[in-house]
């Protein structure tokens, strides 16, 4: 069955193709169903896939074939299927095809409606060849492909200047990460000649990496944190994740698939397909943990004061790819992909349920809602699976990769780090709890938009059940009861066979997660559910803090503050010099060419004798010079 | 045959020269200015005959470049009257002061 994995990107490339053909007016139920159809289809692959893998592991690949040759160096493309990218296989066209279905509804009406499922399509085809990909080169091909699908979904409702705006800070800021990604892949190329993941990672094993100017372990360090760096712009990892919540901008379908549960994993996904390299760097895996941590907290502190319904759920993304990333970095390899996988299902969950709502209110603002448990009882009880994922709470599936991730952080000594962890995870329970009451229960806020709400039809619904029982039951790949499955699974194609040991359950911990978890929902219950405590008031007997967390800790004003206005600096300088100097010089010339003109234009009176007299005193002249240089007879 | 020396012969060419030079920067009738052209052309042909007996090696070719040059200077002249024909036809007036269509 892997041989033919490679069929999986293939059909919704297929979709797009037929899309693209079809053109902008074609009806919604044809664009949709095809779509879903072959995305579904390619999901069943996957699960074939995920299933032969694991059975009998050593018919991989890498199935490749020739490309080009440059000089002596020869490139090939092909796929290859490894134990976690069968997993991200399934849960990337599993999540897709549900958000193909949910867009159905959702976009209903739009008059591009089909150029959507075409931007959708490719983005899904993008995302699946670059799970698959062999080589570091290819890899990067698709990784700018899932950019652009990015940039032109964001972007979908251009003629919002917001949109429009955010699909621009997105795709430059990600575009930063990625020269370091990009920096990164040559050096590797340089120091082994090779862009495939095997021979780069045997190399380097052997301690064969080193160019003139470095030596092995040094270029592992650097190539190693350049390739994070490309992570952490796509993954939104702080100091690059100011675009996430701008994104959100894009249709509430784009944010679920593209923005929480794909394309940012990608970056989560490159640092785990790159762990042999890691590995062989305490440095690098140490700032991959460092970065997660504070990510996590960072993100979650911000989530706790927005207004906006998809930019806390965005923030609480950030703040659970800063988990993985912290799991990654101390060693919990299958942890982080665990947290990946889980993540994925309920944070769709949530943005779909999200997008339910919007759809229903037509605001996205968390004060104008209220009291919709009563219209729209499945998305409340589904948003509500996904809110008890998210906040850890047994035995919901964030529960089991999230403690985790917590138990390993503790146990690998990263104490600091287990904190934040904690904490965030409590901020994580309060936020998602927060969003949870103030838009289900109490009383409608906009009576007039709650009048007009209702729940969607069942293309709406259907995924929001399939990814709820999802967040509930996901978990459970990996626990205690069945041998942690998941962690089995994936240990299976490690070459060190040593990624991130299994620790032994620590029953206190546990314990110690669920009961912050509970904490922060019950202080979210107490603030906006039975209020006890006033929000407002404890806003302002807070007063700097909230205004810090409200602000997003100034982040992107003084990103505007350094970047942006050092580089209106910068152009205001050049254009001084292109407008003053250059232009001057140029201004100048033109001048002094213009005035001899001016002067010699009464030299010419059109008289023939005239121009002959001065070619002949000319000729004279010359005669004269040439024959006193000759020492002639003058 | 009573020998001419060298330099008076240079010397003629050199007057005729001058002379033709002469007449075509100051005369206003585009005739002699032709004329003077056919002048110059001549003093140039008195040079090669005179080479071509007296100079450093006598050779018979510069004779016969004389002949091919008075041929060349026949042709062009007839081009020159027959652009002087023309001149006179449309504007009336052989007068050189006249021709400044070219003053800026």
């Amino acid at each position: 069955m892997v041989e033919y994995a490679w069929l999986v990107p293939l059909l919704p490339l297929v979709a797009y193709v037929f899309l693209l053909v079809l053109g902008r007016r074609a009806p919604e139920g044809i664009v949709a169903g095809v779509s879903v159809v072959l995305t579904f289809a390619a999901f069943l692959i996957s699960a074939l896939v995920f299933r032969s893998v694991g059975q009998s592991p050593d018919q991989t690949g890498p199935y490749v074939f020739h490309w080009l040759t440059v000089g002596t160096h020869s490139f090939t493309v092909g796929f290859e299927v490894t134990h976690l990218n069968a997993l991200m296989l399934v849960v990337v066209s599993l999540v897709s095809t549900l958000v193909l279905l949910f867009s159905k509804g959702y976009m209903h009406g739009d008059e591009r409606f089909p150029v959507f499922y075409q931007y959708l399509n490719l983005f899904v085809f993008s995302m699946l060849a670059l799970v698959i990909s062999p080589n570091l080169l290819q890899l990067y091909i698709f990784w700018e492909m899932v950019g652009l699908c990015s940039y032109l979904l964001v972007g979908f409702w251009y003629f919002k200047p917001e949109a429009a705006l955010a699909a621009k800070k997105s795709f430059i800021v990600t575009r930063i990460g990625d020269v370091g990604l990009f920096t990164g892949i040559i050096l590797l190329f340089l120091a082994s000649g090779s862009f495939d993941y095997s021979t780069v990672f045997t190399a380097a094993a052997a301690h064969k990496l080193s160019l003139g100017w470095i030596s092995n372990d040094h270029l592992v360090t650097l190539a190693a944190i350049l390739i994070f760096v490309g992570a952490v712009g796509k993954s939104a990892q702080f100091p690059l994740h100011v675009w996430l919540p701008d994104a959100m901008e894009g249709p509430t379908p784009v944010s679920a698939l593209i923005h929480a549960a794909t394309m940012v994993a990608a970056g989560v996904y490159l640092v785990a397909r790159c762990y042999p390299l890691f590995q062989l760097s305490p440095a690098a895996l140490s700032t991959v943990a460092w970065i997660g941590g504070i990510t996590a907290l960072l993100a979650a502190l911000i989530a706790l004061t927005q207004r906006d319904i998809k930019r806390v759920i965005a923030y609480s993304t950030i703040s659970q790819l800063g988990y993985m990333m912290m799991a990654l970095g101390v060693g919990a390899y299958a942890y982080g992909v665990f947290h990946l996988m889980t993540h994925a299902f309920f944070k769709a969950l949530l943005f779909l349920a999200a997008g339910s709502v919007i759809h229903a209110l037509d605001t996205q603002d968390l004060f104008e809602m209220g009291g919709l448990y009563k219209k729209m009882k499945l998305t409340a009880w589904t948003f509500l699976a996904g809110a008890l994922a998210l906040a850890g709470i047994v035995p919901f599936a964030g529960f089991w990769s999230k403690d985790d991730i917590l138990a390993a952080a503790l146990e690998s000594g990263h104490t600091v780090l287990y904190v934040f962890g904690l904490i965030a995870a409590f901020c994580t329970a309060f936020y998602i709890f927060r969003v949870y009451f103030l838009t289900f229960t109490g009383q409608p806020r906009d009576p007039a938009r709650h009048e007009h709400a209702h729940e969607g039809s069942w293309v709406m619904t259907l995924p929001l059940v399939v990814l709820a029982v999802l967040a509930t039951i996901g978990g459970f790949f990996n626990t205690p009861f069945n041998g942690y499955g998941l962690e089995r699974y994936l240990f299976a194609d490690s070459p060190q066979g040593a990624i991130g040991a299994t620790t032994p359950e620590n029953v206190g911990l546990m314990v110690l997660s669920v009961l912050v978890g509970l904490a922060g929902i019950g202080l979210a219950a107490l603030m906006y559910w039975r209020p006890a405590i006033q929000p407002e008031k404890l806003a302002r007997s807070l007063g700097f803090l909230y205004q810090l967390s409200f602000r997003k800790f100034y982040l992107d004003e003084i990103y505007y503050a350094i970047v942006v206005a050092t580089g209106k600096a910068i152009a205001a300088i050049v254009d001084f010099v292109d407008r003053y100097i250059i232009d001057g010089i140029v201004r100048l010339v033109a001048r002094i060419v213009a005035t001899i003109g001016l002067g010699l234009k009464y030299t010419q009176t059109g008289q023939i004798q005239a121009y002959t007299a001065v070619a002949a005193f000319g000729v004279l002249i010359l005669v004269a010079w040439a024959m006193w240089s000759i020492g002639g007879v003058l | 045959m009573f020998p001419i020396p060298t330099g008076s012969l240079l010397a003629l060419g050199a007057i005729l020269f001058c002379i033709g030079l002469y007449g075509a920067l100051t005369k206003r009738n585009l005739i002699i200015v032709l004329v003077s052209i056919e002048l110059m052309l001549n003093a140039a042909n008195i040079n090669l005959v005179t080479f071509s007996r007296l100079g450093v090696g006598p050779n018979i070719s510069g004779q016969v470049f004389a002949l091919f040059t008075i041929t060349v200077a026949a042709a062009e002249i007839a081009v020159g009257l027959a652009l002087l024909l023309a001149i006179f036809r449309v504007r009336k007036t052989t007068e050189v002061q006249d021709l400044n269509v070219h003053k800026h």
